[in-house]
């Protein structure tokens, strides 16, 4: 078997003693920044990139894959332990594992949400291994229209099929969209929405948007509302062992939540927010114990959780073949690539499978070692919870421009960071969603660049993006996927809520 | 987000709907007028200045919807805010930016930040914090600067160390 051979040589790569150590970092600084309150993985690797400037690609990859999955730990902790989801994903883990930490069942809901996400995370990996290299074959035969057409499909499942608002979804994607035309056009040399200015001809850092939108959007949406609520820190009472029920009650939502988490991650469908409620009411419906749930039942952390997790993993799929992010996070590990000049697709399977493959092999890696972190280091990720909010927020914020001010110590550089924390807090008050933004400045110019090649092999007949039948079958799936939320509008979504 | 106290009845215009309606017609509008600059050196297929007015004529399609949503008041309803913890956030930054652009080094301009943060999020011991941040920004300073040898931006302060 070709995947076989293919990822011992990644665990080679991956165990050389050097790597080993960067993926303890990456895990480590990972869960360390996810857990903050707040902190979703999109911002922990947004956050985190700066660190990895100076090592070679190869080391830099793996801990941030040690960062990713880190940041998805960390970000459970905090779900469980405040109720503060940093993301929609982690919310069906606050509604039950908050409940059971406030019975005084921290311990288990940590353990199962753990364990959870190292089952999900390793079937989804090896999910990934198996399905990357068959993936990889197909896009191989993908022309520029076939390109044009997915990323057109993705554009519309990141912003309209599956938020709240398909309008709203869109303004975001657009918006992402305008920014990704700032700077230099790389087919003429003409600038763009430059006004002249020219920190502005190359166009805007997909990190310093992200952290603007996600860190300093936050940190300026909770101080505007800290006089609504007040965060509680539930202690971890009692043993953070599960009991034999507690694993008779687990194994099988972390299976079900692996089975929704990873296919629904893989097609480029957009976010965790779907699997993660899909198991959620899967579980509430199959469970032995419906008169626990909403007070604190183990399957509702156990199979969300994994959801998550696999889905995480899902996400991959798409990005390291075809290079297509389908969420925040991974439009941040399409950053982190590209920051050396890579850019994941068949290309890079064939011309730096030790990358690759170190990559992947590291995912494994990382995962095993946060089994192994984080249970016994409860204790300390709970203490930095105890960080008084005043702090908390005056470090994020320090941290969030020493990464701006590390890459471009420029004052347009900084007032656009200033001016995207705005914006990010214009969207949050006025529920926007923010993903779409970044996917849309980071694909936006890619989809362009491919239809303008597709336009002239093809002299300038736009009938060729019909011609292609896998272009027509996405494009049809794009309108499709357009259509559809409009239209069952009134169908009644599942509709997170927060308390 | 979508739960809290409301703060206004359905069916009613909502101002701030028809302001993000307006923001993005202007954007659409401000493309457009940049995309006429551009000179389409394409001979066949499109031009540098097709991408953008086709995000152009999106935002545009976009303004409309989110006009109709203001005038139906579809907007979800919104928590009330304080203004005043936000601008001083806001002002730590200006500060931030302010103090890299004039020289003063990272230390001073992160502290500065650090302490208006601390402040807007109802801290009042502004010494002590000054204190906590000139510590751990000088820290970060060596960690980033001599350890991980990123270039941070130095300034008197910096200089002494």
């Amino acid at each position: 078997m070709d995947t076989f051979a293919a990822l011992a040589h990644g665990m080679a790569v991956a165990v050389q003693p050097m790597n080993l150590l960067y993926a303890l970092i990456g895990v480590f600084l990972g869960t360390a920044v996810g857990v903050l309150p707040g902190i979703g993985p999109a911002l922990t690797v947004a956050l985190l990139l700066p660190v990895t400037y100076k090592l070679d690609p190869g080391g830099s990859l793996i801990m941030f894959a040690g960062i990713y999955y880190g940041g998805m730990y960390g970000g459970s902790t905090t779900a469980i332990l405040i109720n503060t989801p940093g993301e929609s994903a982690s919310m069906a883990t606050a509604l039950e594992g908050n409940k059971m930490a406030k019975a005084g069942r921290g311990g288990p809901a940590l353990a199962t949400s753990a364990i959870g996400s190292f089952v999900a995370g390793t079937i989804a990996t090896i999910g990934l291994a198996f399905l990357a290299p068959w993936l990889v074959d197909v896009a191989v035969r993908f022309g520029p229209e076939d390109y044009f057409a997915l990323m057109c499909v993705a554009f519309v499942t990141v912003s309209a099929t599956f938020g709240d608002s398909p309008i709203r979804g869109l303004t975001s994607l657009f918006i992402g969209l305008t920014l990704g035309l700032v700077g230099i056009d790389k087919l003429t040399g003409q600038a763009r929405l430059a006004f002249g200015v020219p920190e502005l001809l190359d166009g805007v850092e997909v990190t310093t948007l992200a952290v603007g939108l996600f860190a300093v959007g936050e940190a300026l949406y909770v101080a505007s509302r800290r006089h609504h609520t007040e965060e509680k820190l539930e202690p971890v009472r009692g043993s953070l062992w599960m009991t034999k029920e507690d694993w008779k009650r687990s194994w099988k939502p972390w299976l079900r939540g692996t089975m929704f988490g990873f296919p629904i991650g893989a097609l480029p469908a957009g976010g965790a927010e779907i699997p993660t409620f899909l198991s959620y009411s899967t579980e509430k419906r199959l469970t032995k114990h419906p008169e626990e749930f909403g007070k604190g039942a183990i399957e509702g952390v156990a199979g969300p959780e994994a959801a998550n997790n696999a889905s995480a993993a899902g996400t991959l799929v798409p990005l390291l073949t075809l290079g297509l992010p389908t969420s925040a996070t991974a439009a941040m590990m399409l950053a982190g690539f590209q920051q050396y000049g890579l850019n994941p697709g068949p290309l890079l399977f064939a011309e730096r499978p030790d990358l690759v493959w170190g990559l992947i092999a590291s995912l494994f890696i990382a995962n095993m070692m946060l089994l192994v972190l984080n249970l016994p280091l409860v204790g300390l990720w709970v203490r930095l919870l105890a960080i008084p909010q005043p702090w908390l927020y005056a470090g994020i914020l320090v941290f969030a421009t020493m990464g701006t001010i590390a890459a471009k110590p420029s004052v347009v550089e900084l007032s656009m960071l200033a001016g995207f924390g705005v914006l990010g807090f214009l969207m949050r008050r006025f529920d926007f969603p923010i993903a779409p933004v970044v996917v849309g400045l980071i694909l936006g110019p890619i989809a362009e660049s491919q239809l303008r090649r597709a336009l002239a092999i093809s002299l300038g007949d736009p009938m060729t993006l019909l011609q292609s039948p896998i272009s027509a079958t996405l494009l049809g799936i794009a309108l499709i996927a357009l259509v559809a939320p409009f239209v069952l509008k009134g169908l009644g979504r599942f509709k997170a809520n927060e308390d | 987000m979508t739960s809290g106290d409301p703060v206004q009845p359905p069916r009613r215009v909502d101002r701030a709907g028809l302001v993000i309606a307006a923001s993005l017609a202007v954007l659409a509008a401000v493309l457009v007028w940049d995309a006429r600059g551009l000179q389409s050196a394409a001979m066949y297929g499109m031009g540098p200045e097709a991408m953008p007015v086709v995000v152009a004529c999106g935002l545009a399609l976009l303004a409309i919807g989110n006009f109709i949503d203001a005038l139906r008041g579809n907007l979800p309803a919104r928590e009330s805010a304080d203004p005043v913890p936000v601008v001083l956030v806001l002002v730590g930054l200006a500060l931030l930016i302010a103090i890299i652009g004039f020289g003063g080094g990272f230390i001073l301009a992160t502290s500065a930040l650090f302490v208006t943060t601390s402040a807007a999020f109802g801290r009042r011991a502004i010494l002590i914090d000054a204190i906590i941040a000139l510590v751990m920004s000088t820290l970060i300073y060596l960690a980033f600067d001599r350890l991980l040898t990123l270039s941070l931006p130095a300034g008197p302060l910096e200089r002494l160390l």
